[in-house]
């Protein structure tokens, strides 16, 4: 594993400070900054922000936060989580980011694909069940935006392109990763364009997503596509100890199931749940030498070039979240590396 | 194993998360298995090759053609696209649910007071629907099929006969069938009530399936 990325993924979700009080907007925004800061701070590779429309997400101008953060690093990635490509212009997404691209000296980086909720379409006036269309045709447009040059282009989506080229020109490449959840078709489309692919697990082990990393490397060769990286996205906090992170992270992810009940007709987690979810499943919740372990176990069995925590859920105070990003960067990513790099060396 | 021979084909409209996992438990019990996705089969031939290997991949009209069982395993939102005449006479699993983020809002399917199987029963005339594995998330299917204390499906027709042979066939892939009433009951396995999302045994399946018929009546 001599490459392993980590990074760090948010959707700038509400925020409360040490006693429970809820921060406003702006000042969750402004906050989000920071935490950017202190993950080049931690050595982390990568901080990613979401793109939603709602009341406990923050995040829906987030190249406008990842400026912000640029301007205030030097070295670490700048991307996304995700980009919901079918609800933008593309053309405007490149503008942006190349922009973006541009002010951070090529450290944007994009993942593109369906948000974990769906308020850009009605917001934007697009209809759900044109998904992958909409979705399909800006992408393959996307790859010939990121390709430079003057651009014809005709679809259904936007207006054609008549040989017009994009400025900023892109000094450096635009990386661009598709972010998938449970779909084989969406592991084969990734593959197809030959773009990495980043799977967001969000429950049950790891382990099971195998099969998705098996498709999407043999789709690659079918495709004539060389060799390309697969990450994982996850939940999680780290704290001192396993006590301390499940305690501060139960209330909250309690709330937040309830929430997704009563919107998605889910149910919400039980102690029972949430702990199977943190022993075997997808949570990243505990101490440091935990969270190493449950993500190694992870790169094993996935073959993981990156690994992406989101240590925040609307509700959790600022504290919490600037503590797992520390303790994410200076303590679990090289023992993340030094126990992959130990189960590499097992089994060769 | 199934009794009868030669093998009884199992027809699986939809290779998405579900679709998938479906075949693949049909296969490993010993059925003859078609799935079809959206598109020209070879589209789906990886896919089935990785996770359902031994199923065939086909068009939905010969996934359709000559099975004991069809499963609709597509997108709500996608039924109208189903060849009806085909399926007339097929015992028929309608094991979708209504997703808004996939489907968007469908009042028709929502406001039904029957169920969205009911709704669907009614766009494929001559069908025998059944409502059946649909209530409990692919990913638990898919990790405890043949488990010592079997998980519960609820099947919900109006037709007995068809109720039966899909019960048959939970069975033998490795679930406890828990038949409700008629086509209708199936609301009780839906979003909002407790047996939707959920792995659960018997017993638990039944209690939740009794309130709510109570509390909806």
């Amino acid at each position: 594993m001599s490459h392993l990325t980590f990074g760090v993924d948010t959707f700038a979700d509400v925020m409360t400070d040490h006693d429970g009080n809820r921060l406003s907007d702006a000042e969750t925004v402004r906050r989000t900054v920071d935490l950017g800061v202190i993950a080049e701070e931690s050595g982390l590779d990568m901080f990613s922000i979401g793109e939603h429309y709602r009341d406990d997400m923050l995040d829906s101008a987030n190249v406008v936060i990842l400026s912000a953060i640029a301007a205030r690093t030097s070295t670490i990635g700048l991307g996304t989580s995700v980009t919901v490509l079918s609800t933008q212009d593309p053309v405007r997404v490149f503008h942006q980011f190349s922009t973006l691209n541009a002010i951070s000296g090529g450290r944007a980086h994009l993942t593109v694909g369906r948000a974990s909720t769906t308020d850009s379409f009605p917001l934007f006036g697009f209809d759900l069940r044109d998904y992958d269309e909409l979705f399909e045709e800006k992408l393959e447009l996307w790859m010939k935006l990121l390709d430079g040059g003057p651009i014809t282009w005709d679809g259904k989506s936007r207006p054609a392109l008549t040989g017009q080229t994009l400025h900023p020109k892109l000094e450096d490449p635009l990386h661009t990763w598709v972010g998938v959840g449970g779909s084989p078709q969406s592991v084969i489309r990734a593959a197809r364009h030959g773009l990495p692919l980043l799977l967001a697990i969000i429950g049950g082990n790891p382990a099971r997503f195998a099969g998705h990393v098996e498709l999407y490397h043999r789709a690659l060769e079918q495709f004539g596509r060389p060799t390309l990286p697969v990450g994982q996205h996850s939940i999680g906090l780290v704290a001192e100890t396993d006590d301390a992170a499940r305690d501060a992270f139960w209330p909250v992810w309690r709330a937040a199931t309830e929430r997704m009940a009563l919107e998605r007709g889910w149910h919400a987690a039980t102690e029972e749940s949430f702990a199977h979810e943190v022993e075997h499943g997808a949570l990243m919740v505990g101490s440091p030498e935990t969270v190493a372990r449950r993500i190694a176990d992870a790169v094993q069995a996935l073959g993981l070039a990156r690994f992406e925590l989101k240590p925040d859920i609307a509700g959790l105070s600022y504290e919490h979240r600037e503590a797992s990003i520390r303790l994410l960067g200076t303590q679990v990513a090289p023992r993340v590396r030094e126990l992959a790099g130990a189960m590499e060396s097992a089994s060769a | 194993m199934p009794e009868t021979s030669p093998r009884e084909r199992i027809g699986i409209v939809g290779a998405g998360k579900l679709g998938t996992v479906l075949a693949r438990l049909a296969v490993a019990a010993g059925y003859e298995v078609r799935i079809a996705g959206s598109g020209d089969p070879k589209f789906i031939a990886l896919t089935v090759d990785v996770f359902a290997k031994g199923a065939l991949a086909t068009t939905a009209a010969e996934a359709i053609d000559g099975a004991q069982i069809v499963i609709l395993a597509l997108p709500l939102h996608r039924v109208e696209s189903l060849p009806v005449d085909a399926l007339a006479g097929h015992i028929v699993v309608d094991a979708m649910n209504h997703w808004e983020p996939v489907d968007g809002p469908l009042e028709e399917y929502t406001e039904a007071p029957g169920g969205t199987s009911s709704v669907v029963a009614t766009k494929l005339p001559g069908s025998r629907v059944v409502k059946a594995l649909s209530h409990v998330g692919y990913h638990d299917l898919d990790a405890h099929a043949r488990d010592e204390r079997r998980i519960a499906l609820g099947i919900a027709s109006d037709d007995k006969h068809a109720a039966d042979a899909v019960a048959d066939f939970v069975r033998t892939i490795g679930f406890e069938p828990v038949v409700l009433g008629n086509l209708a009951a199936g609301a009780a396995l839906q979003s909002g009530s407790l047996a939707f999302g959920a792995a659960l045994e018997r017993d638990s399946l039944e209690r939740i399936v009794a309130e709510h018929a109570r509390t909806t009546t």
